[in-house]
């Protein structure tokens, strides 16, 4: 019955919002305030149905009712309670329904928390919102609904997909859709400024907190998807430029570039087009990766069951998104420039000098922006040779680290400089090379760069290493992750000093340097990890063992054991460092008993330095289960570094958008 | 007259960095795309000799051999027309098995033995790599299209 109910609340959100999104906007083109009224709570129902849907669904996952035939597909009676809630969303139709319920989450949150936006401007932006919940809810009816039933209902679930049951499940895909969704709301803002030809620096200052959340969970989601990538499967990489990746990189690229465009424009009224674009384009690249994902048109870890006629769809979906928003933007976008220059005849709009914050945040954009373009000419190359049969071809990671790294290079030491330029004023140079302090920090990280690879390759001399480490790329990547932390510390002590109190600092402030500080420590870790990381493939039985480094791995025993739903071999390994037992490892080969598919769980001692991992791959003998084993090991140094930089990009994103004056109804000019 | 000196200063940056990125894409395309060769084509000798590349099919029922070292496997990929012995290196990922489809990437050695650097895994039990099973309908074509001219020739 639940099921039924949910089913109808969701084709009634449907209606509701395609109505509601047509009235508000037709209203607020006509200024009839009347029309326009229907946008907020209109907005808020569509989410209470959509949230009654989702739970009714989980309700089923709960109760295990295999009439419904996608809990026949995704769930079992065995599944533990966690995995039984998560697994609603373990499955194409339900990962769609979890999309849908956090776009109408955000568009109720803009509805409650946008007491201050213009009554015509929240009604445009709740009335694109709704439009696109409509696009999504027409998809997820038409083609993917989650609330078929089969008859006469199953026994016994199929069980969820083994590589799922994990608690990574439960937390990757809601943070990673909150932030692709995150930013409808940026693009809704976008739009509502194109059609009502209003964009100035309150615009600016309302979007920048929705822009800077929305990149804030993005970031978070691609985080906790890499770490779980990292220690399940076994694979021990922490990103691999799988096309499912990128799709979702791509949206975070052009994001930070938003970000700080968004600060332009508010603070300077500038960049209101480029702003208007990067908007559009963040959310076309999330669409872009949902269309990537769920069409299976790529190679991809991520490509589960996949079905052309939802490919079909989102592609239409897209190219009506983009082919409206850019034809909106041509039209409307000379427009908007007008208005502007006579609101704000003083101001030289497009004069700046060369050595300005905004110089270094345009080329930061323009950086990002490229990079962004070069990960998806690597993303859909292979896509496009296939549709013109010339062959079929991949692109492999060493295209995007070649790419990549020279790309973003230059961003980290405009980061870094961005502390000593004023907006308006040439006078980075003055700053930058006149000041002792900065010539001596630069020093101390040249020095750190070129003593941190000797140290690192003595110690590994011993070990067979791969031959990455001779670059001078590795001198280049520590010395400006190392300049960019130490410039952030010091010049939060050098803010914290001058004003009155910690607490009369900005949270912005703190916000962009915690964030700065996290880009750094990325950095850094990446560069060590990746240079100095070692693997070994071995052969391992009861009683023998391996040195790595400083560390043996003695494997003691290996055993059967027993778990919900499948049983496992296990190894039993001491961890032995300076003939001290420093930890036990217990990697596992698991069998779920509803799947043929073994899974592989890796054994990881976390440390801030490095991490040591164990996974085992197969036995040597099939019949010998308790025999030798093929097995793999890795140090890994700093690699933690990588996840405790995102980390602190989120917490820093997260932070500014605390600041007091997103609070305030009133510019303060 | 300083602004329009300024101006073309930044074009003139704007050009050169966009060609700096221009050839760094090219180059690093040039040298970083594998192309797929069926297990056909490769019995053919239409496959690049300097170049890495990948081939994609079925894992031969009882091909895989473990050397004593056990970390140094070898499979025969199949399309079900031709054949080729895969020597790899390393752990397999675990849905890799006898019967099943397969996609690796590596080169040909003197002996014609493809040498993988890579196996690719798959998260799924029921997915077929796209290029494995574009190798497989080929073959299938190709199969079909002899079995057909060989009856049109005995008639």
């Amino acid at each position: 019955m639940w099921i039924e109910l949910a089913h109808f609340a969701l084709i009634s959100a449907m209606f509701i919002a395609l109505f509601a999104g047509v009235i508000s906007l037709v209203g607020a083109a006509k200024n009839k305030v009347a029309q326009m009224a229907i946008a907020k709570p209109s907005s808020i129902l569509v989410c209470l149905l959509v949230s009654l849907s989702f739970a009714a669904l989980i309700n089923a996952f709960v109760n295990d009712d295999f009439s419904v035939l996608y809990v026949a597909n995704h769930s079992n009676t065995l599944l533990p309670l966690i995995y039984k809630v998560s697994a609603v969303w373990g499955g194409h139709e339900g990962s769609l329904l979890l999309w849908i319920l956090m776009l109408t989450w955000w568009s109720a949150l803009v509805a409650v928390l946008s007491k201050k936006l213009p009554y015509e401007m929240l009604a445009r932006i709740l009335g694109v919102l709704n439009l696109v919940a409509f696009g999504f809810l027409l998809f997820i009816l038409a083609t993917s609904n989650p609330f078929l039933r089969i008859l006469p209902a199953v026994f016994e679930g199929r069980d969820l997909n083994p590589l799922l049951q994990d608690p990574g499940l439960a937390i990757h895909p809601p943070l990673l859709y909150l932030g692709y969704v995150g930013f409808s709301v940026a693009y809704a803002f976008a739009v509502a400024a194109l059609l009502s030809g209003k964009l100035d620096s309150a615009w600016a200052r309302w979007s920048r907190p929705w822009t800077t959340a929305a990149w804030a969970f993005l970031t978070l989601g691609i985080m906790v998807g890499s770490w779980w990538s990292y220690y399940e499967l076994g694979w021990g990489g922490w990103w691999f430029w799988d096309p499912v990746e990128n799709a979702s990189l791509m949206p975070w690229l052009v994001g930070t570039a938003l970000m700080h465009s968004l600060a332009v424009t508010e603070k300077r009224g500038l960049f209101r087009h480029w702003t208007i674009l990067l908007a559009i384009s963040a959310f076309s690249l999330s669409l872009l990766g949902t269309f990537l994902v769920r069409s299976g048109v790529l190679t991809s870890v991520h490509a589960f069951a996949t079905d052309p006629s939802r490919g079909l769809f989102i592609l239409l979906f897209l190219v009506a998104v983009i082919g409206s928003s850019l034809i909106l933007f041509a039209w409307r976008a000379s427009k908007l420039q007008a208005q502007q220059s006579q609101n704000n005849p003083e101001k030289a709009i497009s004069a700046f000098s060369i050595f300005s914050t905004e110089s270094l945040l345009l080329v930061n954009n323009i950086l990002l922006v490229v990079v962004c373009a070069t990960v998806l000419l690597g993303t859909l190359y292979p896509l496009i040779v296939d549709v013109f049969n010339v062959g079929k071809i991949s692109v492999g990671p060493p295209y995007f680290n070649a790419v990549f790294v020279p790309l973003m290079l230059p961003i980290l030491l405009l980061v870094a400089i961005v502390n000593y330029s004023k907006w308006k004023q040439s006078s980075i140079m003055q700053n930058v090379l006149k000041n002792k302090l900065v010539i001596a920090y630069f020093v101390i990280s040249l020095i750190l760069a070129i003593i941190i690879p000797i140290v690192l390759n003595k110690q590994n001399s011993e070990q067979i290493l791969l031959e990455k480490n001779n670059s001078i790329l590795v001198e280049i990547c520590l010395f400006a992750g190392i300049f960019l932390a130490i410039n952030t510390i010091i010049n939060t002590l050098i803010r914290i000093k001058q004003q009155a109190s910690l607490f009369s600092v900005p949270m912005a402030f703190y916000g962009m340097q915690i964030a700065h500080f996290g880009l750094a420590i990325f950095v850094i870790g990446a560069t060590i990890v990746s240079t100095y990381e070692i693997e070994k493939d071995i052969k391992l039985s009861a009683g023998e063992s391996v040195t790595i480094l400083d560390y043996t791995f003695k494997l003691n025993s290996i055993k059967i054991v027993e778990g919900a739903n499948y049983s496992a071999a296990q190894g039993d390994f001491d961890l032995i460092q300076n003939n001290q037992v420093v930890n036990k490892l217990y990697p596992e080969k698991r069998n779920y008993f509803s799947s043929t598919m073994p899974m592989t769980e890796a054994a990881i001692d976390i440390g801030f330095w490095r991490d040591v991992y164990v996974s085992l791959a197969e036995p040597i003998d099939k019949d010998k289960p308790l025999d030798a084993w093929a097995m793999r090991i890795y140090y890994k140094p700093c690699v933690d570094w990588l996840w405790l930089g995102c980390l602190l990009m989120a917490v820093g994103g997260i932070i500014s958008i605390l600041d007091r004056r997103y609070r305030k109804g009133i510019v303060k000019q | 007259m300083k602004n329009r000196h300024q101006k073309l200063a930044i074009i003139v940056l704007a050009l050169i960095v966009i060609a700096a990125v221009v050839a760094l894409v090219l180059n690093a395309l040039n040298s970083n795309i594998a192309l797929y060769i069926s297990p056909s084509d490769v019995k053919a000798g239409k496959y690049p000799n300097d170049k890495i590349f990948r081939i994609g099919g079925l894992v031969k029922e009882n091909s895989v051999q473990r050397q004593a070292d056990g970390v140094s496997v070898s499979f025969i990929v199949t399309d079900t027309n031709n054949e080729v012995k895969v020597l790899y290196k390393g752990i397999l990922p675990d849905l890799f098995s006898e019967g099943k489809g397969v996609v690796a990437q590596g080169k040909i050695d003197s002996q014609k033995n493809f040498v993988a650097q890579e196996v690719l895994a798959k998260h799924d039990e029921n997915y077929m790599p796209p290029e494995a099973a574009k190798a497989l309908q080929d073959a299938h074509v190709e199969g079909v299209k002899a079995k057909y001219e060989n009856q049109e020739n005995n008639k």
